[in-house]
């Protein structure tokens, strides 16, 4: 069974779906630098922003969202799976449903925090 | 219109009792647009080599006898054409993951055991004299199953699932579903009996939800909806202990 997820492109892609788990774990301790920098005072949270803006911070950014994008993308191929039937009005949701509506909700979600953000910054 | 050809399949030769190890043996098979993959290996018995040893019975995707590795994927070998696999040649081997007992012959046993392990037949909830008459269900509660009463035990789960190549003890997909086909079924009572090999580290506990269990099934079982869904009902039924019971005294 040694490297068994190089025999099939189906797997491939599933280690690759596993793998953006990491990327939400990296973003999540970013943020998680951030709280704490703003709990040190304002210097500290200073320097957060402008290490943030560092050509570094900006590729890991455009990598993570790369990967975030992934991650939601398959996220919601493989929902279907993990939940129990689905009805309404009587008769079961079909999956490619489900997983439209989540990609749907995940873009909205996505552009609404995107919008807010635009709000406090300006 | 069938266009007569001629296609190279490798089939993976083991007699256990002859061979230290498979080897690939090729064979040259005239084929037609309407041919299976299955006729084609019938070809090679009958016109070639009489000891090659193969399971089939119906032909026609119902039977659940021949599956087998077709260039790399589980598949039955009824319902895949020849025709698509030009120009060849066509990789044959036994299911993956499960031992061999000669040439494409894969033992069943382990599989066997564990279905039965999972009490696959309805435990009704309530008994019923016969004067009562039958147990009636609606289409809605039928449905809640019924996609999971199409298993038709052929193990390409089982072949596709690579937590059950790492670990044989997994009780694996397709018994999985078929649990969970009775468990679904309104008019089963049963579900008590079944949850400790639910709730087992080989229960649904070891799939890691790679999903190509569902993908290669030729029933459109879907066991991986099976066995993820199992994992909340699992956990429910581990935290909910720790509710008291409805009245009663924690």
């Amino acid at each position: 069974m040694r490297g068994w997820w190089r025999r099939d492109p189906f797997f491939m892609r599933y280690m690759l779906r596993e793998t953006t788990a990491l990327a939400v774990l990296a973003y999540a301790l970013v943020l998680t630098v951030g709280f704490v920098r703003l709990a040190q005072g304002e210097a500290a949270w200073d320097g957060w922003l402008a290490a943030l803006r560092t050509p570094w911070a900006l590729l890991l950014h455009f990598v993570l969202l790369a990967a975030m994008a992934l991650h939601a993308y398959s996220w919601f191929v493989i929902m279907p799976k993990t939940m129990p039937m689905m009805f309404v009005g009587g008769r079961r949701v079909a999956g490619a449903v489900i997983t439209r509506a989540g990609w749907a909700a995940a873009v909205l979600a996505a552009l609404a925090l995107y919008a807010l953000a635009r709000r406090w910054l300006s | 219109m069938a266009e007569p050809g001629t296609i190279e399949i490798q089939v993976l030769r083991y007699h256990p009792e002859r061979d230290e190890a498979p080897a690939w043996q090729s064979y040259q098979v005239p084929f037609t647009d309407d041919m299976s993959v299955l006729q084609g290996l019938q070809y090679i018995k009958d016109e070639i080599d009489g000891t090659l040893s193969f399971r089939w019975s119906c032909r026609m995707a119902i039977c659940g006898s021949c599956g087998m590795m077709v260039n790399g994927k589980p598949r039955l070998s009824c319902a895949t054409f020849l025709r698509e696999l030009q120009p060849g040649p066509v990789y044959i081997e036994a299911l993956a993951h499960l031992p061999i007992e000669r040439d494409l012959v894969v033992s069943v046993d382990e599989f066997v055991a564990k279905l039965a392990g999972v009490k696959p037949y309805l435990i009704p909830r309530e008994q019923r004299s016969l004067a009562q008459g039958e147990y009636p269900q609606t289409p809605a509660q039928l449905e809640r199953f019924e996609q999971y009463s199409a298993c038709i035990n052929c193990m390409l789960c089982y072949a596709a699932c690579p937590e059950y190549g790492l670990n044989r003890d997994f009780l694996g997909p397709g018994v999985l579903a078929l649990l969970h086909r009775y468990n679904a079924d309104s008019r089963d009572g049963g579900r008590a009996q079944r949850m400790p090999m639910l709730n087992a580290e080989e229960g649904v506990w070891t799939c890691m939800a790679v999903g190509y269990c569902s993908e290669v099934c030729p029933k459109q079982v879907d066991p991986a909806n099976a066995v993820n869904q199992n994992k909340v009902v699992s956990a429910m039924d581990y935290f909910l202990r720790f509710l008291p019971r409805s009245g009663g005294t924690p």
